[in-house]
């Protein structure tokens, strides 16, 4: 891709970019949220026209009109939000759009049997063609996404982000699948905002920001540091703000919690504290967040100062939940930013409504419009967006379920930065994060979770493995 | 991955995939009993062949549109203007065949011919105009509406008794306006099953977005499926034209085909925003409905009672799907 040049409505988002993959390479895009990285690669799978510059596939120059051209021209793309159908089977959906016929009917047995070759040859063997997609987990998702690729002969794959949403022990797994595309000569664009991945897993290095390359080079050439500069043009020092001296007086206290998801939950949140909650995906992190908040509440054990059973009283009782997923359970997305800031404050009639415009500038939200619509707003923004929803109420508990997840490195700095500060400032804070680096340079203090109970707490610092020991349990220390 | 997932694979896939398909059918069964033990308590018969053929015969009609409704609501759209096309179809039908078996294929030609060109301006406005189907077509129905009742004020043309025989003749007990219905449906079935446009009716409906990246022409799956819907309204209207005799201006909106048509649609388990359902079920739904309406004409009962038992059996059924699909959704966290 050579000069590529991209406007939306009059707003410049990309110019003069040129990347080049070779076959068998890894090469990761990689820059802030909103630097292009997502237009740049709709416009290599066709999504969108690019308004200058030219794209060739070994050696050919081609464009597309249609997401299909792409395809047929061997760009796959796997977009950070599948692209699946849950209602339909999963060789339906490696086949959608070009189903194999036979005398003008549609060859089912051979459909099924492409895609049975296609997972046997990926080593997967956890389900077969014909189960409902609605059925998998997000891992397996991201396999049939791949399935899909390698069925149409792909000759490029991006991959926009795909460890988003993919605890620990599955982000091996993806990352072994793409040393074997790599090994059949594909080559592999890959996103991602994690620069640990980034460096164990790419060849080369593409660094864009607000739509301009600034350089792309061998990875061995770069550093973690030096990656982050370059993404953010400064220095970001070090990653994680300053922790607490000490904590306060308890803001909320559970002994021998349960519903069906949890049992025997002890813990105790501190005003000017964060407490970390680690364990592998489905122990119930969030489902304790949710239980402390009212929303799936405890049907068991005593809390204090309320047992909230529903959203309200945990509102009332001045907690706030940052939920995991922003566009399906944080934000109006059709409304605007003033709207969503205001959701909560309008909904149990407390809190200010005035002030929104301060409020916005505290949670750094830039620029701090209050008229545009959420669902054009980067994802850190619109993180920044949830935030401001709880400050108007000044919550004096809050749960943050992956805050930063899928956000860029300069918005996640702020996000962390505010959660220390609203730490500081006497509220209670709990953080649930899969980034493990993260969670242990945030929390003052972490607790543990497997199946469902408290598998232990560890102080401030501790190491990745000794939280994975208690996460994991004996079996995979 | 998922561990718990795996043991209780096969039976959840039955009870999702078979599921509304079979509810609608096993209530069609236990309508039929209590019906059948009601009527007997009356001092009545049930299952008479005049029955049985009267169901059928009542259903038909409807059950052509609504086929065409399911291909509509399987693809994320619908149609209103159904019924208006149907008594727009009707009188086509019989004023160009003004009594005479020589104008029979002429008029067949002539409600196909206008059937598929308020399928395409459907489709049309749906796609390149953006326009809702549901203003779409409730638009396009009114332009029919206004048309008809500006040229005709009452029944008109005459059908020829060669083809009234659609109307009324029966093989055995099975009329030939059911072999109709049976066909159109079979024909939508193997579209929906077997093709590839039937694919793309499912994945259109289930997201456009997911199916447009995977390179379906998604314009092209709604307009050909408009076609179809309204094709199927044009066979409805043939077939009512050989009933009456003559082309009338209120037949479709008198028989209430288009919510009729929804609900029976949703009746059967279809998803009314789509991507999920299919035929078999809409053809419970249907049967149900003319089950419901003979046991209560049997019964002699109020027709506005009729109305009430209607409308909770359709809400009662879709919330029973809407719980199914609930519970299989909860146990993935």
């Amino acid at each position: 891709m050579i000069g590529i040049g991209k406007s939306f409505l009059g707003v410049r988002v990309l110019g003069e970019v040129d990347l080049v993959a070779a076959a068998g390479e890894v090469h990761a895009v990689v820059g802030e949220n909103g630097a292009g990285k997502s237009t740049l690669m709709k416009i290599l799978a066709g999504v969108h026209p690019p308004d200058e510059g030219t794209i060739e596939i070994d050696g050919r120059g081609v464009s597309f009109g249609h997401p299909l051209d792409a395809q047929r021209a061997g760009v796959a793309i796997i977009h950070q939000e599948f692209n699946l159908l849950p209602e339909r089977s999963v060789a339906e959906n490696v086949f959608l759009g070009r189903e194999p016929v036979r005398r003008g009917l549609v060859d089912r047995p051979a459909m099924d049997a492409a895609t049975a070759r296609l997972l046997g040859e990926l080593g997967e063997d956890s389900f077969g063609p014909r189960d409902p997609v609605r059925h998998l987990s997000v891992a397996q998702q991201q396999v049939v996404e791949i399935v899909k690729a390698l069925s149409l002969d792909a000759r490029i794959v991006v991959m926009d982000e795909p460890t988003a949403a993919l605890a620990e022990h599955e982000v091996d797994l993806l990352h072994r699948l793409v040393r074997r595309l790599q090994g059949r000569g594909i080559a592999v664009l890959y996103i991602s905002h994690r620069l640990r991945e980034v460096f164990d897993l790419a060849d080369r290095v593409t660094v864009l920001k607000d739509g301009r390359l600034v350089t792309s080079a061998a990875t061995g050439e770069l550093t973690p540091d030096g990656l982050v500069r370059l993404m953010v043009g400064r220095d970001l020092g070090s990653y994680f703000p300053p922790r607490a001296t000490s904590a306060g007086e308890t803001r909320l206290r559970v002994t021998g919690g349960g519903n069906d998801r949890l049992r025997d939950i002890d813990l105790e949140l501190r005003a000017g504290e964060i407490l970390g909650l680690a364990g592998l995906q489905g122990s119930g992190r969030s489902a304790l967040a949710k239980a402390l908040f009212g929303a799936e509440p405890f049907t068991r054990g005593r809390m204090t100062p309320v047992r909230p059973r529903t959203v309200r009283e945990g509102i009332a009782a001045g907690i706030g939940l940052v939920t995991e997923d922003r566009k399906a359970e944080g934000l109006a997305l059709r409304q605007s930013v003033r709207d969503n800031a205001l959701l909560v404050a309008r909904a149990s009639g407390r809190g200010r409504r005035d002030g929104v415009r301060e409020l916005l500038e505290r949670v750094r939200l830039v620029p701090p419009r209050q008229d545009r619509e959420v669902r054009y707003l980067s994802g850190g923004n619109q993180q920044k967006v949830v935030l401001a929803k709880w400050l108007t109420v000044a919550p004096r508990v809050l749960l943050f379920d992956e805050p930063t997840r899928g956000v860029d490195v300069g918005a996640k700095a702020a996000i962390h930065d505010l959660m220390r500060e609203l730490a500081g400032e006497g509220a209670a804070v709990m953080m649930i994060s899969s980034e493990l680096p993260e969670l242990i340079g945030m929390s003052d203090r972490i607790v543990v979770l497997r199946e469902g109970r408290i598998s232990g707490t560890l102080p401030a610092g501790p190491s990745e493995e000794a939280v994975m020991r208690l996460a994991a349990g004996e079996v995979a220390a | 991955m998922t561990p718990d997932a795996l043991p209780a694979r096969r039976s959840r896939r039955f009870a999702a995939v078979a599921g509304p398909t079979r509810v609608v059918f096993l209530a069609l069964a236990g309508v039929i009993l209590i019906g059948w033990a009601l009527v007997a308590a009356d001092g009545g018969q049930f299952l008479t062949l005049e029955n049985v053929v009267g169901v059928q015969q009542r259903s038909a009609a409807l059950g052509i549109v609504a086929v065409g409704q399911t291909l509509a609501i399987l693809a994320g759209s619908l149609d209103l203007s159904v019924a208006y096309l149907i008594s727009l179809t009707s009188l086509v039908a019989a004023e160009t065949m003004a009594g005479q078996d020589s104008g029979i294929v002429a008029a067949i030609a002539a409600v196909a011919g206008v059937s598929v060109l308020v399928g395409l301006v459907n489709g049309l406005v749906i796609t390149k105009l953006r326009v809702h189907a549901f203003i779409a077509t409730l638009g396009v129905g009114l332009i029919i509406k206004g048309i008809v009742d500006h040229l005709y004020d009452g029944p008109a043309g005459r059908v020829p008794e060669t083809f009234q025989h659609l109307g009324y003749d029966r093989i055995g007990p099975v009329p030939v306006s059911a072999l109709l219905w049976a066909a159109v449906a079979l024909t939508a079935w193997f579209l929906l099953s077997r093709t590839r446009y039937g694919y793309r009716v499912y994945a259109v409906g289930g997201d456009v977005e997911v199916a447009r990246l995977s390179g379906v022409r998604t314009d092209r799956v709604v307009i050909v499926t408009h076609v179809l819907c309204s094709l199927c309204a044009g066979i409805a209207g043939l077939l009512l034209a050989a009933r009456l005799g003559a082309g009338a201006p209120t037949v479709g909106t008198d028989g209430g085909y288009d919510l009729e048509s929804i609900a029976a649609v949703v009746l059967g388990g279809t998803a009314l925003a789509g991507g999920r359902g299919g035929v078999a079920g809409t053809v419970g739904g249907v049967l149900l409905l003319a089950v419901l309406d003979s046991v209560f004409n049997q019964l002699e009962v109020n027709s506005f009672f009729k109305d009430v038992v209607r409308g909770v059996v359709i809400v009662v059924a879709v919330a029973v799907y809407a719980r199914r699909t609930g519970l299989l959704r909860g146990r993935r966290a």
